[in-house]
């Protein structure tokens, strides 16, 4: 009985559409490569690709130097690299949320915007990844040794380390991620291929295609691997955030070791990734013309889970402050003191702005104008994605600074290579998120026209039952 | 490989052999069956040495270019080696020396000398290169501790820094062109013409050299000069006695000390032994009813009074009222005197306590306390009948004693009036230290003739026109005395590194001889027979002491007549100190005593006005303000340092710093600019330049205002107080009487604990020694010994003072200091605080939290227990110092490990001239049985594992577990009051299970379950009841 309309009256497609106004709308931007070259994709691009020097430039320092060319110290042994780290595998989180669960779940609405976010996650683990390889001491090890390997030493790793369990969740998760993407692009290249002009276009997305030719069967297949593959990604979404906080969840630092920190980073995770979702999709849409097919009501329905996710976080906080205040001890008293009093200490601040960003900003999504209003939607997902750093910055170093033994607390100060670092991640993102729009469908073609199908097929069966009612009264 | 042999073997045909071996005739001798059967083969064979060898017409072309690249390849990497491994040469000993077994390290006896006065080493040899040095049991003035100065002497040796050669206005000259000029000069210079100018002198050897220096050379004169404040006891001494002796105190027969500023645990020639007699008066093993007690009155707070029963805060000219007071109540008249601030009945309550410890009580007075304190010291120890117990005189141990700042005045005025034609400076470093108002740069530039001997090329160096390298005290024979009159012999160990020559070598040579300075000392005792006597001398070498007469025993009395006190100003007081790290600032191009904290504030690489907490207040400045110090009509700018137990309205400043010739490492910060010049920065400031000689010590008027601005100062410990944790656990002795295990209200039960724990009680049940390390608290000082000590076992880089701001330092032993306080009450609110010192280390926790987290177990358990780390193994992921709650672990963020270069972090490569002919002098400092680890590793405490396991293999050759007492870790064995204590807590009968069952024993942080092998005792303090709590410690 119950169909969109009758929920939301807001379509998930506006306009009038056919098949092959949606394959203009959105192959085109792929086939029609000319349609790039003007100052909306270069500007973005050429900073990024400049931000991408900072970031080599870093590397390559850090290479050379040692990782003593960021600030971290003893006791703060961990600081920017894992705030980055854990920033941007929580960006990466959406992707998979929006592709697999929402696939289980048959949320049609995802159609338009689960490709666009699964390469955003690809990106963001890339980049993410790169920070636990390179904030280890030793990296010309640390990236083989951590494997667990069958060697003639017979030294396996320790596999009672939440790290070791950080490489196979991270390592899964982004393979997963990337079989589950290119998967869903199969049809689309074939689409690419056959209505591209040019020879090269025809040749790479041919062989990109795997030779598809959307027999039955092959669509068979691929509904099948498809939901197979959602399948198994779906508890990825839980486990690789639960992993991550294990990290700190499994230590006894006083700040860290929670039992609530699982399912509220999983939280978080999701509620930075549908903010960064919303922060890119946004300029992507307008520059593009994709106003039809990414409506506000994807929107509306993305604030929303925001704001959801955002309440969870924000219980998270409440619960981190009640189990401090409840473990009695003298340690937990001073690590809430040294997060919150504002006049003393010095990094409250960022616990207090933390607050602000991730609990009180977002409660503008309760009004249906700011979930519609671009203003606030990049208002708000600015404040998110910011006030999600800070909450790692809170947990990781701050923690960090606050010791059992008084004697050894220690101030941390950032340096300058730290920030390049984490700007040169952001500007490797942004580059590879704009050659993606270049060069692949950005949003699902096939998906999209089977939701167009369906919203035909609905329209049509109302119209049958609207008739039938009408006509069958007498019956 | 067919082409090697184009030509295939043609096969030997067997018939064919046979056939011309029957028609063979008479005795036929063949070489082989080849030549029987003459085959073409073997015509070739004859023919040619190497007959299937390739030539490069029988080699194909692909072949020929595949053994060209080979050889090319080959070729090429012979050249690798220098440029990519280390161009090494491995040269056996012709004559193997002496009980060596290489891998093997050998201890030879020595001394080291400090102000001329010695203590006894024993110092660690590996295959012929000294690396470590510790202290001689044998030797009354060290006890087998070694204090930070004694053992960071060997850094000296291999400083690259060091003076190498013979120099002529910076020029490399050699020894001979010195002499020759040097004589010439001395020939032309007539009577009273010559001068040498040395340090403190207790060497009789040196004495006789001079002697016959003086005797070839007419009228040459000696003057000596210290910048330490020796000369008020030497005063103190004239004062009392009408002549000058030598004073030592025996600390274990004392019950009562009252200390009037005096540091005795540190900064005495004695103080090694002294803090063994002391704390030997405090030790809990057994039960007992009393305590020894020590009273102090300080200024600037010092490890002494810190670990005293009483202290007060008081300012450093009030002392000699408190001196007086004191002595007025032991029947001694001192005529009218002020009160100095401290509470009468307080005082009347001391005099008591002296009055009941007749005999067995010492009254100590601080080396710069003026003259009359020594005195009065003098007085009420004779009044009390201390004399001959605890307190003894004899005959000076100078070769020469003399009051320095006369001796070296009188010298600048010969220089000034003309006289000095010639002026040989030995070791000192005048134009740096001397007293500001001699001016003595200006004075040394009318000397004609000038030349240094000295360790460094420094500040005065940078004045004379010749420059001569002093030989380390590791490269040259020699003998002195120790505080206590005791002779012995400074036995080298190795040939100089460079050019350097010992004192007595530089004049025997001006004499005209080249005596070598095995000669000199040795034929200075020979005596008799000469077969027996070398008996003998290697005798005193095997001991470290010579069996010579002690310094005579001085039989004198004070004269009774104490002078009516002096008023030497008003105003806010300026107090000058020695450096506790760097000393005169000697030991200032010394990275280890550099970088280790001063033991009271903690502060590295720097020196700072000291100020209370009031003081500080009432300036409206903070720790790192600069602030401007005016004093005597000069001015220095430094940072301001709230210091806790400092009295009011006085600044204490140490000396040593600001140096600015003498070493890449004492000259300071480096930047370099643009183009490549580089600006020094140096550390700290120079406070010689307020010193002037009517104020050396103490002086009044000094004002300080803020300057505005911050100077960065690098500590290692930014908070004060515990917090109300339970860390360090601190008692009266009453308190102690009736609860032993001192612990707080708020402790948790370690028995009931245990019961929660869901974990087995043994963790460990393997059948064979458990390590385990006991420190008393109660014992230990917080003299720093054992930091100094384990940087130099464990081969632990220094990192400069940027990477220790950054809070990256790597000593693997930290001495906590905390202020006992309300935790109410603020941090600088403290105006005198009880304090505690607390050596933390890696306690080998059990259930160590750093292990299960490292992700390729480069942290792993022993059986033994020992939390040990593989660093080989480690990726440096830094998880397990997040994870530690001691925060012991330690982590290379840079290349620190490359001794070589360790400074640079903040010296740019280009400012560190190579030196040393491109021998890397610094590695051959290591320590060969210690990994050096490199960047990106965590390293830490592994309770000196590589002492264990040598300890180890010497029990398995026997066939036993090593026995209570084989292994001493580094810490445990520099420790002058044996507060630390290893081994096997399985044995019930070590002393380490003794010492971990004792009540006062408790583990640190022991609610977390970790479980540490290393316990604590607590502090007992044994305070007067009489007296009020305000005042106490």
């Amino acid at each position: 009985m119950s169909s969109y309309e009758d929920l939301d009256p807001l379509p998930l497609i506006l306009g009038d559409q056919t098949y092959s106004t949606i394959d203009e709308q959105i192959a085109d931007v792929v086939i029609d490569q000319k349609r790039h070259n003007k100052k909306t994709w270069f500007m973005p691009i050429g900073i990024a690709f400049l931000l991408v020097n900072v970031l080599l430039v870093t590397v390559g320092w850090l290479l050379y130097q040692g990782i003593g060319i960021w600030g971290n110290n003893i006791p703060t042994a961990w600081a920017f690299d894992i705030v980055n780290f854990v920033w941007w595998i929580g960006i990466g989180h959406a992707g998979t949320l929006i592709s697999a669960i929402l696939l289980l779940m048959r949320q049609q609405w995802r159609n338009s915007i689960n490709r666009f976010s699964e390469a955003m996650t690809i990106f963001a683990v890339m980049c993410a990844g790169m920070f636990p390889l390179l904030h280890t001491g030793r990296p010309w090890v640390a990236f083989y040794w951590l494997f667990p390997f069958p060697n003639i030493l017979g030294i396996w790793p320790q596999f009672k380390s939440p790290l070791m369990w950080d490489v196979f969740a991270v390592s899964t998760y982004f393979t997963v991620s990337l079989v589950f993407w290119y998967i869903g692009l199969i049809p689309d290249f074939a689409t690419l291929r056959d209505r591209s002009t040019n020879k090269y276009q025809k040749y790479i997305y041919a062989f990109l295609s795997l030779g598809w030719r959307g027999s039955a069967k092959h669509w068979h297949r691929y509904e099948q691997a498809y939901l197979l593959l959602a399948g198994l990604s779906t508890p990825l979404v839980l486990s690789v955030h639960s992993i991550v906080s294990f990290d700190f969840a499994v230590s006894v630092v006083p700040g860290w070791n929670i039992t609530v920190f699982p399912p509220y980073f999983v939280a978080g995770a999701v509620f930075a990734g549908f903010a960064m979702v919303i922060l890119l999709m946004i300029p992507v849409r307008k520059m593009y013309g994709l106003e039809n097919i990414v409506t506000m009501k994807h929107f509306d329905w993305m604030a929303k889970i925001t704001l959801a996710t955002g309440l969870i976080v924000a219980y998270g906080y409440t619960l981190e402050l009640f189990y401090g205040w409840y473990a009695g001890t003298k340690i937990e008293h001073e690590l809430l003191t040294w997060r919150m009093d504002f006049f003393h200490k010095p990094y409250s601040w960022a616990y207090w702005m933390l607050i602000l960003c991730n609990i009180i900003v977002p409660q503008a999504f309760w009004n249906k104008k700011c979930r519609q209003s671009y203003f606030w939607l990049i208002l708000v997902s600015l404040s998110v994605t910011v006030g999600m750093w800070l909450e790692r910055f809170v947990i990781i170093p701050m923690s960090l600074m606050n010791t059992y033994l008084p004697s050894s607390s220690r101030m941390y100060y950032p340096t300058i290579w730290d920030f390049s670092m984490f700007i040169g991640t952001i500007g490797f993102f942004i580059m590879m998120m704009w050659l993606f729009i270049r060069f692949l469908p950005a949003i699902n073609v096939f998906e999209v026209k089977d939701l167009l199908h369906k919203m035909h097929v609905q329209k049509r069966t109302h119209k049958e039952e609207a008739v039938a009612t009408t006509s069958g009264g007498t019956h | 490989m067919d082409t090697m042999d184009p030509t295939p073997k043609p096969k030997l045909d067997l018939e064919v052999v046979r056939e011309r071996l029957s028609n063979a005739k008479g005795r036929h001798y063949w070489r082989g069956l080849e030549e029987i059967a003459e085959t073409d083969e073997f015509k070739n064979w004859l023919d040619d040495e190497f007959p299937h060898r390739s030539t490069l017409l029988s080699i194909d072309r692909r072949s020929m270019l595949k053994y060209m690249g080979a050889s090319l390849a080959l070729a090429g990497l012979s050249g690798c080696r220098g440029l990519f491994l280390p161009q090494t040469k491995v040269v056996p000993y012709v004559k193997a020396p002496e009980e060596l077994v290489y891998g093997k390290p050998l201890f030879y006896a020595s001394i080291y000398t400090q102000g001329g006065i010695a203590k006894g080493v024993l110092v660690e040899q590996h295959e012929g290169r000294p690396t470590k040095i510790e202290g001689n049991p044998d030797h009354p003035a060290s006890l087998g501790a070694a204090d930070s100065f004694m053992q960071a002497s060997i850094l000296c040796l291999y400083d690259p820094d060091r003076a190498q050669n013979v120099t002529q206005s910076g020029d490399i000259s050699t020894w001979e062109t010195f002499v020759s000029a040097a004589r010439d000069a001395m020939k032309k210079a007539g009577p009273g013409g010559v001068r040498i100018l040395s340090e403190s002198i207790t060497s009789p050897s040196f004495g006789a050299e001079m002697a016959r220096f003086q005797k070839a050379f007419p009228g040459a004169q000696w003057h000596q000069w210290e910048p330490t404040s020796q000369d008020n006891i030497t005063r103190g001494s004239q004062l009392a006695f009408g002549r000058i002796v030598n004073t030592y105190h025996d600390f274990s027969k004392a019950n009562v000390v009252v200390s009037l500023d005096a540091e005795f645990f540190a900064s005495m020639p004695g103080s090694l032994a002294y803090s063994r007699q002391f704390t030997d008066g405090r030790r809990l093993e057994k039960p007992t009813k009393s305590m020894n007690r020590l009273y102090s009155f300080e200024s600037m707070p010092t490890i002494t009074g810190i670990y005293g029963d009483h202290r007060w805060a008081v300012r450093a000219s009030d002392v000699e009222n408190i001196a007086r007071t004191i002595a007025g109540g032991v029947g001694v008249s001192v005529g009218a005197h002020g009160a100095g601030g401290v509470d009468a009945s307080a005082i009347n309550s001391i005099v008591d306590d002296l009055k009941k410890n007749r005999g067995s009580s010492i009254v100590i007075a601080g080396q710069h306390q003026p003259p009359v304190v020594h005195q009065i010291c003098h007085e009420i120890n004779a009044a009390l009948g201390n004399v001959g117990s605890t307190v003894m005189y004899t005959e000076p141990l100078e070769v020469q004693p003399v009051v320095h700042l006369d001796s070296l005045k009188s010298l600048v005025d010969d220089m000034n009036s003309g006289k000095v034609k010639v002026l040989l400076i030995l070791g000192a470093n005048p134009v740096y230290t001397a007293p500001m108002d001699f001016k003595f740069a200006d004075a040394l530039k009318k000397v004609p003739f000038r030349a240094q001997h000295s360790l460094y090329d420094d500040e005065t160096g940078g004045q004379c026109e010749w420059h001569l390298p002093e030989a380390h005290f590791l490269e040259a024979w020699g003998d002195a005395r120790a505080y206590d009159g005791t002779l012995s012999i400074q036995q080298p160990l190795i040939e100089p590194l460079f050019e350097g020559r010992s004192y007595a070598e530089v004049l025997s040579a001006l004499r005209g001889e080249t005596t070598p300075s095995y000669d000199l000392v040795k034929s200075h005792y020979e005596t008799g027979d000469a077969k027996v006597f070398e008996k003998e001398w290697r005798r005193w070498l095997n001991q470290g002491t010579a069996n010579v007469p002690k310094s005579a025993k001085a039989n004198v009395s004070p004269s009774g007549s104490i002078a009516a006190p002096t008023v030497i100003g008003q105003g806010a007081e300026i107090i000058f100190q020695l450096d506790p790290t760097i000393y005169d600032g000697r030991f200032a191009n010394s990275g280890w005593l550099q970088e280790l904290p001063k033991p009271v504030t903690k502060i590295t690489w720097d020196n700072v006005v000291h100020m209370s907490p009031a003081t500080a207040q009432s300036l409206s400045v903070t720790d790192e303000d600069t602030v401007e110090l005016k004093f005597n009509g000069q001015s220095i700018q430094g940072a301001a340092w709230v210091t806790p137990g400092h009295p009011d309205n006085s600044f204490t400043v140490n000396l040593g710093y600001g140096r600015t010739r003498g070493g890449t490492v004492c000259e300071g910060m480096a930047e370099e600019n643009l183009g490549g010049a580089v600006k020094r920065d140096p550390w700290g400031f120079n406070a010689y330049a307020l010193r002037s000689s009517n104020a050396m010590d103490i002086g009044l008027g000094a004002v300080v205002q803020a300057a505005g601005g911050l100077t960065p100062i690098a500590t290692t410990q930014i908070h004060h107080t515990m917090k109300g944790y339970d860390i360090v656990r601190s008692a009266s002795f009453e308190k102690y009487q009736e609860d032993p295990t001192l612990k707080p209200e708020n402790a948790e039960d370690r028995q009931e604990l245990e019961k929660q724990s869901l974990y087995p009680d043994q963790v460990f049940s393997y059948n064979g020694p458990q390590w385990g390390m006991t420190v008393d608290l109660n014992l230990c000082t917080g003299c720093n010994a054992c930091v100094t000590a384990c940087q130099s076992e464990n081969n632990i880089p220094v990192v400069g003072k940027l990477q220790v701001k950054k809070s990256r330092e790597l000593h693997w032993i930290r001495l906590d200091r905390y202020y006992v306080a309300d935790e109410n009450r603020d941090d600088k609110n403290l105006a005198n605080p009880e304090t505690v010192f607390q050596p933390m280390m890696c306690v080998n926790c059990e259930k160590a939290p750093c292990e299960p987290v490292c992700p390729v177990a480069a942290t792993v358990h022993s059986h033994e227990g020992l939390n040990q780390m593989v660093y080989n193994r480690c990726v440096g992921t830094r998880y397990c110092s997040n994870n530690c709650p001691y925060k012991v672990r330690r982590f290379n963020y840079l290349n620190f490990s490359d001794n070589q270069e360790q400074f640079n972090t903040q010296v740019p490569p280009a400012a560190r001239e190579p030196k040393a002919h491109g021998i890397e002098l610094l590695r051959m400092l290591n320590n060969p049985d210690v990994t050096v680890r490199g960047r990106g590793i965590m390293e830490k405490c592994t309770y000196c594992v590589q002492r264990i396991n040598e300890a180890r293999i010497e029990g398995k050759k026997l066939g036993r577990d090593p026995l209570d007492g084989e292994i001493i870790t580094a810490c445990q064995q520099a420790c002058p009051t044996k507060t630390i204590v290893f081994g096997n807590i399985a044995d019930k009968d070590s002393q380490v299970s003794k010492w971990r069952n004792d009540p006062r024993a408790y583990r640190v942080l022991e609610e977390l379950q970790t479980r540490p092998r290393t316990s604590y005792l607590g502090k007992v303090r044994n305070q007067n009841t009489e007296i009020s709590g305000e005042a106490g410690a």
